[in-house]
């Protein structure tokens, strides 16, 4: 039996059903317990519990005009949709609704890639295709484009990018939201809808330029709930001729702040790709049980301390990968500049360099890069990260992604560190720490994201990671930070920490819900935002 | 008559341990080799890891679990059975999620399970 949507009774639940079979065909609106059983959000805290938030049904268009029925129908009978393009977004919510009952509109169906063109650099692609599709097209038509690929190469582009979703190469590049241009939507409505110089009937530039003429309104359709987007463009960047990566290590806790700032000199200038930061002081714990013992002591190790330990061992505090794509020549040239520059302003600082490659590379040779996604390969290698392994015997069975924007600076990586260890201490969680680093895919600021665990088996684990979410929630905003994307349990209490001027953000967002979704049918709580006759149930 | 059918399974990429199978049940675990190839061998294909680590995730992860027990990569194993396969393509197991029908249907996760089964003892 459907667990059906809140108010919606169930002759207009299964009159809608019944449209929706008409529109996609039976085989398409999956309906039994089973099926639906597979929407549910693998990685939910809140597993087996009557919190979990569940689908009631799905129903799977293969067409834009399949679409508009689908919509027409939800509004004629107020059920509630919430789209996914291929439903990968494990760890941010997969692909469950945020409203329990939602009937979930599966897009991976629509996967169709429209258009590639290697000299514009762009691709126009449907909702259903993943990275790897895009991928091999690109590699079986010998196109001269590289897509910038998120970890796991089988999410889709719309549905990572609507997520700002982020990459690996340059920053243009990375944030891939940023890089979209022009968007098909259909409106709550049922209503077609291009952006940008799509509007335009007949329009050549639509993958050319983002804003037409007017308020850009692409922004809505990210974290939003304001139409389902059923096609999108994205810059692609051209293949270089060479990557050359480099590693600078410097030995003191305080020089993180010199560093991040000669290598944001180095991005914003345009000379490198993505810089991974580590830190080898905190690799060398697994070794160094003087080293474990410092760090566990009550109240923690002084920078100080920290310092005095790794330069007797000779273990630097930091490290960083810089990575360079172009012309050989220029590639080198560039990683030498950065040597020279960095080496002039932090004593002790070491450098070696990394990988060399050349393009475009032999199948042996891109199964030989041990970093794929940096030179524009998708690949699901990140699943290492929480696979069980030697090291790992006992896996958890996902993880709630808590990631939270701090300056691109080393204050605040250092300020971060403490201010969340103490968190993640007081909740007995083994994630984040004094020696973190942070993730880089976002190009003007940083991510300090950790993965706080989940269980399907232990109620207690999630419990704890709920808890030890919401507390550092309050942490980061008491320190000007936030989360750039949430899982579905999280999203009113992240919506609710940008709360400037009373929350006017989120109210100019309900207004506009109001205006267009007046029957709140399409991915109510997405972004914290809900239509008028559910506000009363938000989560925070 | 054999050896030409071997050939021609080569020439259309065919995994010939199955060539013993019925034509229609060839074509499945054809299908199936493909459909696993672009779904599964992500994670449990052949290749090395995060920043270089020897073996994929699902290669890694089974090789920790059983230890030598079972070849580390699905597809050589011979002791698994269609139930087995589809239980955790659509129930998942720890941090690998289960698979809608809208992108692994049921004849497609038959043919998965033929592919992976094709040399399984016990069927």
């Amino acid at each position: 039996m459907a667990t059906l949507p809140a108010g919606v009774s169930a002759a207009d639940f299964n009159a809608a059903i019944t449209k929706f079979k008409a529109a996609v065909g039976e085989k398409h609106v999956f309906t039994s317990d089973e099926d639906v059983a597979l929407y549910r959000d693998a990685y939910s805290p809140m597993w087996g519990t009557p919190q979990e938030l569940l689908a009631s049904a799905a129903v799977a268009p293969d067409t834009v005009e399949q679409v508009q029925a689908i919509v027409r129908a939800a509004n004629e009978h107020k059920i509630p949709l919430y789209p996914i393009s291929t439903g990968k977004n494990v760890g941010y919510g997969g692909s469950a609704p945020n409203l329990h009952g939602s009937v979930v509109l599966d897009l991976k169906r629509m996967n169709r890639i429209l258009e590639v063109d290697d000299r514009r650099g762009f691709a126009l692609v449907e909702p259903g295709v993943a990275y790897f599709d895009l991928y091999r097209h690109i590699q079986e038509k010998k196109l001269k484009v590289w897509i910038d690929c998120p970890d796991p190469g089988w999410g889709s582009l719309i549905g990572n990018s609507l997520d700002h979703g982020v990459g690996y190469t340059f920053g243009a590049f990375r944030d891939h939201f940023g890089s979209h241009c022009g968007m098909e939507v259909v409106l709550p409505n049922g209503e077609i809808m291009r952006t940008g110089m799509g509007a335009l009937p007949g329009a050549k530039s639509w993958q050319d330029y983002k804003y037409g003429f007017g308020p850009y309104v692409d922004g809505l359709f990210g974290q939003g709930n304001f139409g389902i987007v059923t096609k999108m463009g994205f810059w692609l960047m051209p293949e270089p001729e060479a990557y050359q990566s480099g590693y600078v290590s410097v030995p003191k806790r305080h020089d993180i702040i010199a560093l991040v700032d000669h290598v944001n000199y180095l991005e914003h200038i345009g000379l490198i790709g993505q810089p991974n930061y580590s830190s080898p002081l905190g690799r060398a714990q697994r070794n160094e049980p003087d080293l474990r013992a410092l760090v566990g002591k009550a109240g923690g190790p002084s920078d100080e301390e920290l310092d005095r330990f790794g330069a007797a061992k000779g273990i630097p505090s930091w490290e960083v990968e810089l990575q360079f794509y172009g012309p050989a020549k220029t590639v080198a040239a560039n990683w030498e500049y950065a040597r020279e520059r960095i080496g002039a302003s932090i004593p002790g600082s070491t450098f070696r360099d990394g990988h060399s490659y050349r393009f475009p590379m032999t199948d042996e040779q891109k199964a030989a890069v041990e970093h794929k996604v940096a030179v524009g390969i998708p690949a699901m290698s990140i699943f290492s990260i929480g696979a069980r392994s030697e090291l790992n015997p006992s896996p958890t069975d996902g993880h709630l992604w808590f990631a939270p924007i701090i300056p691109k600076t080393g204050e605040a990586i250092l300020e971060s560190q403490r201010a969340f260890a103490k968190v993640y201490q007081e909740f007995g969680l083994n994630v984040g720490g004094i020696f973190q680093t942070p993730a880089t895919w976002i190009y003007r600021a940083f991510v300090m994201i950790v993965g706080m665990p989940v269980s399907r088996s232990n109620k207690e684990i999630n419990a704890k990671s709920m808890a030890a979410f919401k507390r550092v929630v309050e942490v980061a905003a008491e320190h000007g930070w936030a989360e750039y994307r949430s899982p579905p349990a999280f999203a009113d209490l992240v919506a609710d920490s940008y709360s400037y001027n009373d929350h006017a953000l989120r109210r100019f967002n309900e207004q506009l819900k109001d205006a267009v979704d007046p029957n709140g049918i399409i991915a109510a709580g997405r972004g914290g935002i809900w239509p008028r006759h559910l506000r009363g149930g938000r989560k925070a | 008559m054999k050896m030409r059918v071997l050939a021609l399974f080569a020439l259309m990429g065919i995994a010939t341990t199955g060539f013993a199978a019925a034509p229609g049940k060839a074509q499945q675990i054809a299908e199936g080799e493909k459909l696993y190839k672009y779904w599964c061998s992500g994670c449990h294909g052949p290749g090395i890891g995060q920043n270089g680590a020897p073996y994929l995730p699902g290669e890694t992860a089974l090789r920790a679990k059983y230890k030598g027990a079972v070849p580390g990569l699905l597809h050589e194993r011979t002791d698994l059975t269609p139930e087995f396969v589809k239980l955790f393509v659509r129930q998942g197991i720890t941090i690998m999620p289960f698979f809608r029908k809208t992108e692994i249907d049921d004849q497609q996760l038959d043919a998965i399970a033929a592919y992976l089964t094709r040399n399984s003892k016990t069927k």
